[in-house]
């Protein structure tokens, strides 16, 4: 691998090509396409967390001046149960069918029942309230304690909770339990001097891209429909929406437009399915774009959830049992991340008896999608309290506790296999040793410190590199992205090719342009899509070397690729890349290279935050005044986007810790849909964020790529939650820790 | 309804447009006029994704009703810089990083052009406040404060 | 010999924690698995992705496996 390495590109911090347009406003987003002769689709919305739709009438609708098409579920050809891929792993084509266009139910206030397309947004919106819909109102679920007494009202009578032995004989709202479990936690805990044992609650919250889900499509009876939208993954948008409305892949294309932010919330549809039925009744091409309160109502956000976490330790610092158990809101429909809370919750700990048991539970409230290591802060949130307590009841530095019980190589989890190499001690060393960590609180402040694992994929990757004639480059691959990937695959491919950063123009292809693509998401694309553009690049350099060897008459393996250019070690000569391609039209025509690849060997990246706050003793506000994010990326491609996902992540953390919330009435009426009362952080709500780029590099990828994209929004929830109580003196259990919240506390203690 | 006939100057250029009373001039710029450089977030003022000038004034344009325009000079994200040129606004914000997605960049680089011409010396503070009406969910505005703090800095003729 | 470990959910088919299985090939290894441990074929076995010798495989179907690999099955991880 690659110690010495030697690189020419990798590891500077370049210009990213596509920054340009986003800087003068050209580059185009989901809303930004609009064709000749199109229309506009708007969304009728269940006015109740949960009822039955006893009529829907959409004939008037229909007959108004201007009005061109109607959609509702009877549009969808029969959805089975079967699983289609998505963001948090499968999900059953029937509940994404009744979560794109209610059936029967109508399960959280914001469902989507009907769709209108009009000559304008305003005739559809009038539309709307011409179609007639009668309800039966039944009693909301509105929370986990609710949803799972036995007698709770069922969101789904014919759930059963998978996970037991044997089938349950009631049906529930539970609709799966998981066990994961190592060593003996009894005995664990037989052992331990200290033990800690909590509960602790964290709120539904929003991945709050700024740009809202939005596309334009127009249906083709003969031939290719076409669907323009913001997505993460637009192979997936391509299967799922194909699976809803009964068409063969071939028959849709899918661009991806410019995507103006996802964090997991955009790897599910949502409009697609409902544009392509009004653009195929209307005849015409359908432009969709949610407003921001039907963004919170209506598009998945992030689980809710409520734990209780036990931990022992010894005298000496050696933590002795684990122990967990989680239950998950996954909103409408099943598939909440429960699984994969048991799957993180301790995994940076050395810990021999560890018990996990989690929850996967349906609410009257939007269906979850994933939102940045999809599972994790809520479960690692528990147990980072959880270890920073038994660290001060030890009388042991947090730092040094978590260090004398790090995971490292060879440590066995208990999800199963024992981790390779990964770089959790170097992180907690960089903490011990960064000026943050050293510098003195002042009265009224406190500290919080906080490990995030999150594991990490590879996957299905597609790339294609085209040469030109003149010795430029297009790579096409078929990743979206969302934060300057283009930037490194660009690296990566010039690294390879040993030709200037700006010969090389990346693009991400259509869904016809390149194979199969997985998405955005997992913290894959740099790791897996690089894969492919480093094998993509070898392949053309293996042509180019090809290529020259005919030119001069000797055996590729004569020829050798130096900084750009073919030399023939059988005599004299050099050709540069250009010289080369110029003459492809004499040697067999052009080149293009391809890497197509199923990586695997993704390396686990591990997180350590710290952060000071103070709080205001009157108020209860609380202001983060130094923080310091730390994470192994393996090999940092681009330094400064590799920082901007750490700084991302942890301003995400932070507004979960502190702000972020979905607040409901009684009538599971979410009252804060908008940015003015759901509160993400603002420029004057964060202090800079430093970062320590720690490289421990990941030997399954050619440089060492770790994938950086999730892990920095684990640790902050415990880092900040800690940090809050140990500047107020109490112990914070529940997150956000609003003003309201943390006076509560404060007036508690007294 | 009878649409407006409106004479309005966008980036410098006489401009005349239709449209009906209630439609912001979010809607017009990006629906009418093709200028969709503009973005839209929320639509309720909260976001800044839609930052124009009105008359020089910093304004969320889905906050201003199409007719306001008539008689005003509007600037747009794509009146920045010059058709071959980047201003340094826009240099810094590339050279700094500060930008992942990218849907909230017209508005922030609409926004600080509008603090550094009413404030050339903003402290750290002056310009968190000032562009506390942006919202950015990808960068944690880490390199968006250091973009702009180095582009008054360039500005001010103190070239690093 | 490969050493095959089955997690909670698994044990509750095979009865045991783990097992050692001849196998030159994922296949194989599924093959033998299923013979040993009839109830499997209730599991989720085949849908999931493998560990072998902490190395995640997502789709193991022509994976090879190493003499004295250590095995591990566990859900599909995906990610936002």
């Amino acid at each position: 691998m690659s110690e010495a390495k030697k690189f020419n590109f990798i590891g500077q911090r370049t210009i990213r090509p596509d920054g340009h347009d986003k800087v003068t406003g050209k580059a185009n987003y989901a809303a930004d396409l609009s064709l000749p002769g199109m229309i506009w689709g708007k969304i009728l919305r269940s006015p109740h967390a949960h009822a039955k739709i006893l009529k829907l009438d959409t004939s008037r609708a229909e007959a108004m001046s201007g009005v061109m098409s109607v959609a509702t579920f009877d549009d969808l050809p029969s959805v089975s149960n079967e699983a289609i891929q998505s963001g948090e792993g499968a999900i059953d084509s029937l509940d994404l069918g009744r979560n794109v266009l209610a059936r029967d139910k109508v399960l959280y206030h914001g469902h989507a029942i009907a769709a209108i397309a009009a000559k304008t947004v305003a005739i559809a919106e009038k539309a709307l309230e011409l179609i007639d819909v009668e309800y039966e109102v039944l009693t909301p679920v509105l929370d986990l304690h609710a949803a799972m007494k036995a007698d709770a009202p069922l969101l789904h009578e014919d759930m059963f909770t998978q996970g037991y032995p044997e089938q349950p004989e009631k049906p529930s709202n539970i609709a799966a339990r998981h066990e994961l479990k190592m060593g003996d936690v009894e005995a664990g805990f037989a052992e331990a001097d200290v033990i800690v044992e909590r509960d602790f609650v964290t709120p539904t919250v929003h991945q709050g891209y700024i740009e809202p889900h939005a596309c334009t499509v127009s249906y083709n009876t003969e031939g290719q429909s076409m669907v323009w939208c913001s997505t993460q993954g637009h192979f997936d948008v391509r299967a799922s929406t194909a699976k809803l409305l009964a068409m063969p892949l071939g028959n849709l294309k899918v661009i991806a437009s410019e995507i103006g932010g996802g964090f997991g919330g955009k790897t599910t549809v949502y409009l697609e399915p409902i544009a392509l039925i009004l653009s195929r009744k209307s005849g015409r091409p359908v432009k969709m774009m949610m407003d921001r309160d039907e963004v919170f109502r209506a598009s998945g956000p992030a689980s809710a959830a409520r734990l209780t976490v036990k931990v022992g330790g010894k005298k000496d610092g050696t933590i002795t049992a684990m122990q967990t158990s989680i239950a998950y809101e996954a909103g409408a429909f099943k598939g909440s991340p429960a699984m994969i809370g048991g799957m993180t919750a301790f995994t940076p700990y050395n810990c021999p008896n560890v018990y996990c048991e989690t929850f996967d539970v349906v609410v009257n409230k939007p269906k979850v999608a994933a939102y940045r290591a999809p599972g994790a802060p809520q479960a690692e949130f528990g147990a980072e309290m959880a270890v920073s307590e038994l660290a001060e009841k030890l009388g042991i530095d947090p730092v040094d506790l978590r260090l004398q019980n790090a995971a490292k190589e060879g440590t066995q989890t208990v999800y199963g296999p024992k981790l390779k190499a990964v770089g959790l001690v170097e992180c907690l060393e960089a903490a011990k040793n960064s000026p943050h960590y050293k510098t003195e609180l002042k009265e009224g402040e406190g500290r919080g410190i906080a490990s995030g694992f999150w594991f990490n994929i590879g996957g299905q990757s597609s790339v294609t590199i085209n040469m030109n004639p003149d010795g430029t480059g297009t790579i096409v691959e078929g990743s979206p992205d969302i934060g300057g990937s283009r930037a490194s695959m660009q690296m990566m491919a010039s690294e390879e090719l040993g030709i200037p950063l700006n010969d090389l123009k990346p693009i991400i292809g259509d869904t016809e342009s390149i194979p199969y693509n997985q998405s955005t998401g997992g913290s894959r694309t740099t790791f897996a899509t690089g894969m492919a553009v480093i094998e993509a690049a070898q392949d053309v350099v293996h042509q180019l070397k090809e290529r020259a060897a005919s030119l001069w008459n000797v055996t590729p393996d004569q020829v050798e690729w130096r900084d750009g250019s073919a030399i023939n070690t059988a005599g004299e000569g050099q050709m540069t890349c250009a010289e080369i391609c110029a003459k492809c039209e004499k040697t067999g025509g052009q080149i293009s290279g391809t890497g197509n690849v199923n990586a695997r060997g993704a390396g686990p990246s591990f997180a350590v935050h710290v952060c000071d706050t103070k709080v205001d003793m009157e108020t209860g506000k609380v202001d983060v005044i130094r923080y310091t994010a730390i994470q192994d990326a393996g090999k940092a491609i681009h330094p400064s986007y590799v920082e901007g996902q750490f700084q991302g992540g942890a301003a995400q953390g932070i507004g979960w810790a502190l702000n972020e919330e979905y607040v409901y009435n009684d009538d599971g009426v979410m009252e804060n849909a908008g940015f003015l009362d759901y509160r993400i952080p603002l420029a004057s709500d964060l202090p800079m964020i430093d970062t320590i780029i720690v490289e421990v590099p990941n030997n399954f990828h050619p440089y060492g790529v770790r994938g950086v994209g999730e892990s920095g929004i684990i640790p902050p929830l415990a880092a900040v939650g800690y940090s809050v109580g140990d500047a107020i003196g109490a112990n914070v259990s529940e997150l956000p820790c609003s003003p309201p919240r943390v006076l509560k506390l404060i007036q508690e203690k007294g | 309804m009878t649409k407006v006939h409106v004479t309005t100057s966008i980036n410098g250029d006489e401009t005349e447009f239709l449209c009906e009373p209630h439609d912001t001039l979010l809607d017009v710029l990006r629906n009418d006029l093709s200028l969709t450089g503009t973005k839209e977030g929320c639509g309720s003022g909260d976001c800044g994704a839609c930052s124009v000038t009105l008359n020089g004034r910093l304004v969320c344009s889905c906050l201003v009703l199409g007719v306001e325009a008539e008689g005003a000079e509007v600037g747009t994200i794509e009146g920045v810089g010059e058709a071959d040129n980047l201003n340094v606004i826009q240099e810094k914000f590339l050279e700094h990083a500060a930008l992942q997605c990218g849907i909230c960049t017209p508005g922030l680089i609409v926004s600080t052009q509008a603090l550094l011409a009413e404030n050339p010396s903003p402290t750290e503070e002056e310009a968190r406040y000032y562009l506390a009406g942006n919202l950015c969910r990808c960068t944690g505005y880490d390199k968006i404060i250091r973009a702009v703090m180095d582009s008054a800095e360039t500005m001010r003729g103190e070239v690093k | 010999m490969a050493m095959v470990f089955f997690s909670g959910e698994l044990q509750r088919f095979t009865g045991e924690e783990k097992t050692s299985v001849v196998a030159l090939n994922y296949r194989e290894l599924l093959g033998e698995l299923h013979n040993k441990y009839p109830d499997l074929k209730n599991s989720e076995i085949s849908e999931m992705a493998i560990a072998i010798d902490g190395e995640i495989v997502h789709e193991p179907l022509l994976e090879l496996i190493p003499e004295e690999a250590e095995l591990h099955f566990f859900h599909f991880i995906a990610g936002g």
